[in-house]
């Protein structure tokens, strides 16, 4: 079977992923995404009836095991310091972040 | 025999008969890990040749703040309080869970100064029961691996039974800190195994219970719909109570289910006579990629693993339960293929949170705006495997592909979803109470033998990950040592809910093997 992920696909996914990788890490990333699909080409073997529905996790819930929605409703949060000290740049309690590139729709 | 080497139910004992306090189990439990440990993981480390002959089960110690927790439950005992069912129980945390005031980093340079504001629900209910964390343990970045070498905390985690080996993964970390004597209880988390796989490789007790049995609130997230947390033990009867304690709703987790907890201990030794045990030659048999060649082969399991569990039926069987042979599970070889698809999809949607903007990592390097701030950061900040996780994520559910890939592994899902309940079906023809398997395809494989084939690497989990898919519950259970003197594991597995009957069952075997000559056998690093 060809590469399915060319070097071109590959350089569109890094792109979308927000990522910047070296060469090395972009030969052996690439190489690994194509032996996986092999792998997940496997699937291609199973017969799947057309009534077979997905699954979003494997219990299914019945009617009240799961908890009710709660109240939309707003609660100050004990230690809001905690969490703001977290972030890389905070300027007056707001957190900064660089410029955002404009970007023209096609 | 030390402290540290007791069970957490025999601590609890000695304990409330005032023969010890807290303090005394926390200072033999903080000696052990001085004596085994070495240095924690840090990032920027390799490893010495020294080393490698420790364990390196941590990344953080918490010893502070396990003196005020076993100084309170002493305090507690002596003004004739309850101190909790887990009074003074040290326990080890892996570090993907959420714990205020503590280091929280997921084994990964992107996490790495991150400092949690708020508690985990599993670790909170263990120290509302009075457990006392002693750390917070390593494992594979972010959870994505077999063996805990992709942690960025490196030295990684190294078996205790031989430091040439893996400890599994990605709850390496517990897995090896329950082994060595460094605690006897830890709290992982299994995605596709990674509680019961490396508790096979360490020689304990792992348990993932059914989805949404154990809150997943404050664990940072890999794939939401196929996370659980659970426990790693030395017995059978710790893991009980452990999760006796961590099980239950939270309304912090809507995936909690309102499902009553049974109490896991009061029929735990009831015995197996008249449950049905099945056997299925669907877990006697593995499906791989050669590694030289790519092309899919279907292999035997060695003769050892295989025969541990034929050995563990004859046991029950003799105890009274009937052994269901030739059980099909005939979709378990898609488990991985399946994973590889919803759990890459789940991870890349989980991944986009860390962005060097509200908390972790951001770089260091200057850049022009924020897409390029991301870019920085995000590739000095993951890893290989979470690199890994994006791409194929992203690749797999765009739009062009998501029938073709996403959405049919969310139907295979439902195929070994049906194995199991045709397996349990209580009116069908075989009517399980569980299902005995190998744990795992081989024994602690040695370091650097897998690492870097992600795909051989995702095939350790074959064994254990059909059970993820199902979102029933599995118990791995130490069941023998191979010729190299390495640990077997078993598995039961069970229907939703089950865990009770799960342990019923592992406990049975327990005391029907206690006498058998490698249970008296100790991890290498405590010879």
């Amino acid at each position: 079977m060809s590469e399915q992920i060319t070097p071109e696909i590959f350089d569109h996914l890094v792109d979308l992923a927000a990522l910047e990788l070296s060469a090395d890490q972009a030969e052996y990333l690439r190489k690994q995404l194509n032996n996986q699909l092999k792998s997940i080409h496997e699937l291609e073997a199973i017969p799947l009836e057309g009534d077979v529905p997905i699954s979003l996790h494997g219990v299914p819930y019945e009617a009240g095991e799961s908890s009710e929605p709660r109240e939309d409703e707003w609660h100050a949060y004990s230690d809001t310091r905690a969490i703001l000290d977290q972030a890389p740049q905070l300027e007056d309690d707001y957190i900064v972040v660089p410029d955002i590139p404009h970007t023209s729709l096609k | 025999m030390e402290l540290c080497d007791l069970s957490a139910l025999e601590l609890t004992r000695l304990l409330r008969e005032k023969k010890t306090s807290a303090v005394e189990i926390l200072q033999s439990t903080l000696q052990r890990i001085g004596q085994v440990d070495g240095r924690p993981g840090a990032l920027d480390q390799t490893a010495t040749d020294e080393d490698k002959e420790k364990v390196h089960s941590f990344i953080t110690l918490t010893d502070e703040l396990a003196y005020k927790q076993a100084a309170a439950v002493d305090a507690d005992l002596a003004a004739g309080k309850d101190p909790g069912p887990l009074a003074g129980v040290p326990f080890t945390v892996k570090d993907i869970f959420c714990v205020k005031d503590t280091p929280s980093t997921a084994a990964s340079r992107i996490l790495a100064n991150f400092t949690s504001p708020y508690t985990a629900t599993p670790v909170e209910k263990m120290q509302a029961a009075g457990a006392v964390m002693v750390g917070k343990v390593n494992l594979d970045e972010f959870t994505y691996g077999s063996s805990t070498e992709s942690s960025a905390f490196q030295p990684s985690t190294r078996n205790p039974w031989n430091t040439k080996h893996v400890p599994g993964g990605s709850s390496g970390g517990s897995a090896a800190s329950v082994a060595a004597g460094e605690a006897p209880l830890s709290l992982g988390t299994d995605t596709a195994g990674s509680i019961r796989q490396p508790a096979a490789f360490c020689g304990v007790v792992g348990v993932k219970p059914s989805y949404g049995r154990v809150s997943r609130y404050g664990l940072i997230a890999f794939a939401s719909s196929l996370d659980c947390p659970g426990p790693v033990a030395r017995n059978v009867t710790d893991a009980a109570a452990m999760l006796q304690v961590i099980a239950g709703e939270d309304r912090h987790d809507s995936t909690a289910v309102k499902v009553s907890v049974p109490d896991y201990l009061s029929r735990l030794e009831a015995g197996v006579k008249g449950m049905r045990i099945g056997l299925s030659p669907d877990y006697f048999r593995i499906t791989f990629p050669d590694p030289k060649t790519g092309e899919f082969c279907e292999q035997a399991l060695p003769g050892e693993i295989e025969e541990s569990v034929r050995h563990a039926a004859e046991v029950l069987a003799a105890m009274g339960a009937e052994i269901v042979e030739d059980v099909p599970m005939p979709n378990t070889r898609f488990g991985i293929p399946a994973y590889f698809v919803i759990s890459r999809v789940e991870a890349a949607s989980n991944l986009h949170r860390y962005d060097g903007v509200k908390y972790g990592l951001r770089t260091d390097r200057k850049y022009a705006d924020l897409r390029e701030m991301y870019k920085f950061t995000r590739n000095e900040g993951f890893g290989l495997q979470p690199k890994l996780r994006i791409l194929m994520g992203m690749y797999v559910s765009a739009a062009q592909y998501s029938e073709q890939y996403y959405k049919r592994a969310l139907r295979v899902r439902t195929m070994i979803r049906r194995d199991f309940e045709t397996a349990f079906d209580p009116a069908g023809k075989y009517r399980l109470d569980a299902l005995l398997t190998p744990t795992t395809p081989t024994t602690a494989f040695k370091m650097d033998a897998v690492y870097g084939d992600s795909v051989l690497m995702q095939y350790a989990d074959q064994l254990t990950v059909p059970a993820n898919h199902a979102g029933v519950p599995g118990l791995s259970l130490p069941a023998g040592l191979d010729g190299s003197q390495m640990p077997i594991g078993i598995q039961l597995l069970g229907a939703d809910y089950t865990e009770e009957k799960l342990f019923q069952i592992g406990r049975a075997y327990e005391m029907a093997t206690e006498n058998e000559a490698w249970r008296r056998v100790k991890p290498a690093v405590l010879r």
